[in-house]
């Protein structure tokens, strides 16, 4: 094929290879999965559930759902399992996201729980998996719901690297690792008897990084604790943990000081560790990410209970 | 070591950095090889070498070799992918393993699949998604049989690009003859299958040759290096999107009147506003109005994205249709030629009927006995009754409708499909269509086809089983009659089925034996579906006591349209009413197999809808049950 003086390398390529200019990103393709995920299961399931935990995930998938149904609001609800125990950032962002997507939130707190006054300082492990675990499985039979989305990334842990998307769920919300079905090409077997359920993970082919260049690229509100601020901490097992309300019981002596914070997870104030940064915009906070040298979950708590701690907790029903 | 992460740039300029990496593309890779061929280490050595490996995991990693690592004091990567103790000790079978890492110019998706028993099943579902397969083979050991097998079902999934790495060249003194000879043994044995092309590569994942840049132990060698061989490879969906335009329609979008919008993910070629397009299989034509999407209507979209477009004209398209080129549109068949993977411990039952998933398509088919199977270690054909675990063979399909497709070579989202058992609903086998046999081809699709839809959409209804079920004298007859009255009222076409006018007429052959039972249950269901494809409203109002054969015709019936309605009148209520005196006459053992006397009743675990006749009035139930109906009444699309 003949070129033309004035073409541009890009359109040079394009025309020898007869294909058209445009090709897709790597977000472009991982958007486009998730999108096809997301409109597979509402397709195909009686009763989808969206579990929004406020967290950059969350956000990303939320935003992927306002795509994938646009110009409609994603026909399906966001549950919100309330350990009562978030940050209070976390709580603001969680109603104005449900507002501006123009969906349903249904907000659960485990009334057991509730009643013993189960928490993070008392409780240790009892807490997530009451609060949480419990919780969520309350909340799915209350409503019936049969799918719900959630927001988890093969590249968080290894064992999560063999997860499938499509992740079945007995009546009794048991994950059977044994039982779990091949998926290929973009066929997903959603088929399933009364009373199982499957969760289904979008984002599974995204790592940190996707996430990301996704929020900075499509402008993604998050959560402001993301960016550096000056924020009242107490230094604790290694952990940097933010003082958040006064229910937090400061050890005799402890006094909180203050310092430049921000965090790389989100999950219950007393449990999730800050790192000290002065990254106040997204770019100082992926490049704080890129340049950094442990990886996410350090900062959780929970995975530091047991080893392969989320192995155990996923078969018990935890995400 | 060469890094794959600029350092220098993410420090100085993030911004710019950000620019690079946005315009990054995805390359979908699968490795074959067992751990003895070094695919751990390699794939240790990816992620490592691209930086995806942080200081905690290294630190972990690094006491690991010490402790348990086969490399001495040094870091043995392969403890960084191989799968957990944990799970080994409880016996899970560790399928597919999804990996992640980026270079400058590409983001990688590596699926790995551990070598042993399930070893065709795991590497079909890793090879279905993949653009290329790295084959790995051990420089002192050659192309062996795992190797064989390995090229065979990459080239059966087909894909493309295939890189043959052969590894450990450290251990041969980097020794070229060794090499070349191993090569031409491979191109001799690639061109036997019919694998086109490959690109050989001597690398060492251990000493970390020619993976991310040449080598100096091997100068003799002038090709690329293992990644930047990754990083240049053509994408699949690169050349899909020059093929003829190809969506199948996944989701209908309609939030209100004024929009109808049409959903899924682009499976070949390109569109634009105006383009003309046909829907098949009905065959209608129209052009394409829109692209909708989220930040403002696009100019074009390609393959491999998730889209919404409208028509210009307003056609009958919903989930399952394709939405094709006009002037190229796939083919619609029902019998065709298939290579299967079988994947379930259940043998393949030729002649049983099993969902076929197939792009957005679900029908039901029956596989007909295998032509043969193929053994996978020396490929040769072998005569077979069926299909077990993790064989493979060519069998005919027959589906119960017309399936739009394209031949698996020529497209994988048209021409891959699954099979799902009906009674487990496990996923049981992956296929292939190779083509459509000629007598299935010959059919005439008529561009407006007098379908289920059809009917109902004339009665501006959708289709619903009502199912009665429940003991002599609980109530069924009674409450049916009340809500088809009130159904009747409301304008819809129903009909109801009870004793009276199937027992003596259709099933008047029939006694009260469990057999005759399950049969007569098994006539009703078949009428009752018929008259659902009709269009109707079907009450029904029978005992039927046994729970599988009520869950036999909610299987019957399309997702949703089965509502079970359980009569629940304990039985002494029951008796005590005995409004035709059948109780009396049981209990005096002149009635045999008499239901909660003498023949036991199941009641249902799960049903739709249970009506307490001791708590609620015929009337009120039947208001209710209305109600229930019409809550879940999804307009025809």
């Amino acid at each position: 094929m003949l070129h033309s003086g004035n073409m541009t390398e890009t359109q040079a390529i394009g025309a020898t290879r007869g294909a058209s200019p445009v090709r897709l990103t790597h977000l472009q393709r991982l958007e486009a999965e998730s999108i096809h995920i997301l409109r597979e299961v509402v397709a195909e399931a009686e009763r989808p559930v969206m579990l929004y935990s406020i967290g950059k995930d969350s956000a990303v998938m939320l935003h992927l759902a306002r795509k994938a149904f646009y110009p409609a609001p994603p026909p399906f609800p966001l549950l919100h399992v309330d350990t009562t125990w978030k940050f209070r950032a976390m709580y603001d962002l969680r109603d104005k996201a449900a507002r501006d997507a123009g969906m349903a939130l249904l907000v659960h707190k485990n009334p057991e729980a509730e009643a013993l006054g189960i928490n993070p300082f008392d409780h240790g492990g009892r807490h997530t998996d009451m609060w949480k675990t419990e919780g969520l499985k309350q909340a799915l039979d209350q409503y019936g719901f049969d799918a719900a989305f959630g927001g988890a990334r093969r590249d968080e842990e290894k064992s999560r690297a063999k997860e499938r998307v499509f992740s079945f769920r007995t009546a009794s919300h048991r994950w059977d690792p044994k039982n779990q079905r091949p998926e290929l090409w973009h066929l997903y077997n959603a088929r399933k008897h009364k009373g199982e359920s499957i969760r289904v993970f979008p984002l599974s082919n995204w790592t940190e990084l996707d996430i990301w260049q996704y929020i900075l690229a499509e402008a993604i509100e998050i959560v402001p604790l993301y960016f550096a601020a000056p924020r009242p901490t107490v230094e604790r097992d290694g952990l940097i943990l933010m003082v958040d309300d006064d229910r937090f019981r400061l050890h005799p002596g402890e006094v909180p000081v203050e310092r430049s914070v921000r965090f790389r997870t989100l999950g219950c104030y007393p449990l999730t560790g800050a790192v000290e940064s002065r990254a106040d915009t997204l770019e100082a906070v992926i490049q704080e990410m890129l340049l950094t040298t442990t990886s996410e979950r350090q900062g959780r708590a929970i995975d530091h209970d047991q080893a392969a701690s989320m192995e155990k907790k996923k078969q018990e029903g935890y995400f | 070591m060469t890094s794959y992460r600029p350092d220098a740039l993410i420090a100085s300029d993030i911004s710019a950095y950000l620019q690079l990496h946005q315009n990054k593309s995805l390359l979908r890779f699968i490795t074959c090889g067992s751990v003895d061929d070094g695919k751990s280490t390699l794939i240790g050595r990816l992620l490592y070498d691209s930086k995806m490996i942080f200081e905690d995991q290294l630190a972990s990693l690094e006491s690991d070799s010490k402790r348990l690592g086969t490399q001495g004091q040094e870091i043995d990567f392969a403890l960084l992918v191989d799968g957990l103790a944990a799970e080994r000790e409880q016996g899970i079978t560790i399928d597919v393993a999804y990996r992640f890492f980026a270079t400058e110019k590409r983001k990688f998706i590596v699926a790995d699949t551990p070598g042993h028993e399930q070893y065709t099943r795991n590497m079909a579902t890793g090879a279905s998604t993949a653009d290329l397969a790295v084959i790995l083979i051990d420089a002192r050991k050659g192309v062996l049989t795992q190797t064989r097998r390995h090229s065979y079902l990459c080239h059966l999934l087909g894909i493309r690009h295939i890189v043959l790495a052969v590894n450990k060249m450290d251990l041969i003194g980097y020794d070229r003859a060794t090499y070349d000879a191993i090569v031409a043994d491979y191109r001799a044995f690639a061109e036997s299958i019919g694998i086109a092309g490959f690109a050989p590569i001597p690398i060492s994942g251990f000493r970390g040759d020619n993976i991310t840049g040449p080598s100096a132990n091997t100068p003799w060698y002038e090709g690329p290096a293992l990644l930047e061989h990754l990083e240049a490879v053509e994408i699949d969906a690169d050349a899909d999107a020059v093929r003829p335009f190809r969506l199948p329609v996944q989701w209908v979008n309609r939030p209100n009147l004024d929009f109808r919008g049409f959903a899924g993910m682009i499976a070949a070629g390109t569109i634009r506003p105006g383009d003309k397009v046909r829907i098949l299989p009905s065959g209608q034509t129209t052009e394409v109005a829109r692209i909708v999407a989220f930040g403002g209507d696009k100019a074009e979209a390609v393959a491999g994205e998730s889209v919404t477009i409208t028509l210009a004209d307003e056609v009958d398209c919903s989930r399952g249709d394709v939405i094709a080129a006009a002037d190229a549109p796939p083919q619609v068949a029902d019998q065709f030629q298939a290579t299967i993977v079988w994947m379930d411990q259940a043998e393949m039952l030729p002649g049983r009927a099993y969902w076929l998933k197939l792009g957005t398509q679900t029908v039901s088919a029956t596989v007909q006995p295998p032509r043969h199977a193929v053994c996978v270690n020396t490929m040769a054909e072998l005569s077979v009754k069926t299909l077990g675990l993790n064989d493979i063979g060519v069998a005919e399909v027959y589906t119960d409708r017309g399936v739009v497709f394209e031949p698996y070579a020529d497209g994988k989202d048209l021409g891959g499909f699954i099979l799902i058992d009906k009674a487990t609903n496990a996923t049981v086998a992956a296929g292939m269509l190779n083509f459509a046999l000629r007598r299935a081809q010959n059919v005439h699709w008529q561009a407006v086809e007098i379908n289920r839809e059809a009917h109902a959409r004339q009665k501006h209804q959708a289709p619903r089983l009502l199912w009665f079920t429940g003991l002599s004298g609980s109530g069924k007859s009674t409450i049916a009659n009340l809500v088809e009255k009130r159904l009747h009222a409301l304008g819809k076409h129903s009909f109801l089925l009870d004793g009276d006018n199937i027992r003596h007429g259709l099933n008047r052959d029939l006694g009260f034996t469990d057999a005759d039972r399950i049969e007569n249950i098994r006539r009703v269901g078949e009428v009752a579906r018929l008259m659902t494809d009709a269009g109707l409203i079907v009450l029904t109002a029978f005992i039927s006591p046994f729970r599988a054969e009520r869950e036999l015709v909610r299987k019957l019936l399309p997702e949703g349209e089965f509502f079970e309605i359980f009569v629940d009148t304990p039985l002494e209520v029951a008796e005590a009413r005995d409004v035709k005196g059948l109780y009396k006459k049981a209990r005096a053992g002149q009635i045999a197999n008499f239901t909660g006397i003498s023949s036991p009743y199941e009641a249902p675990q799960d049903p739709e809808i249970r009506v307490d006749t001791t708590r609620e009035t015929p009337e009120a139930a039947a208001e209710r049950i209305v109600e229930a109906i019409m809550g879940t009444w999804s307009p025809v699309i």
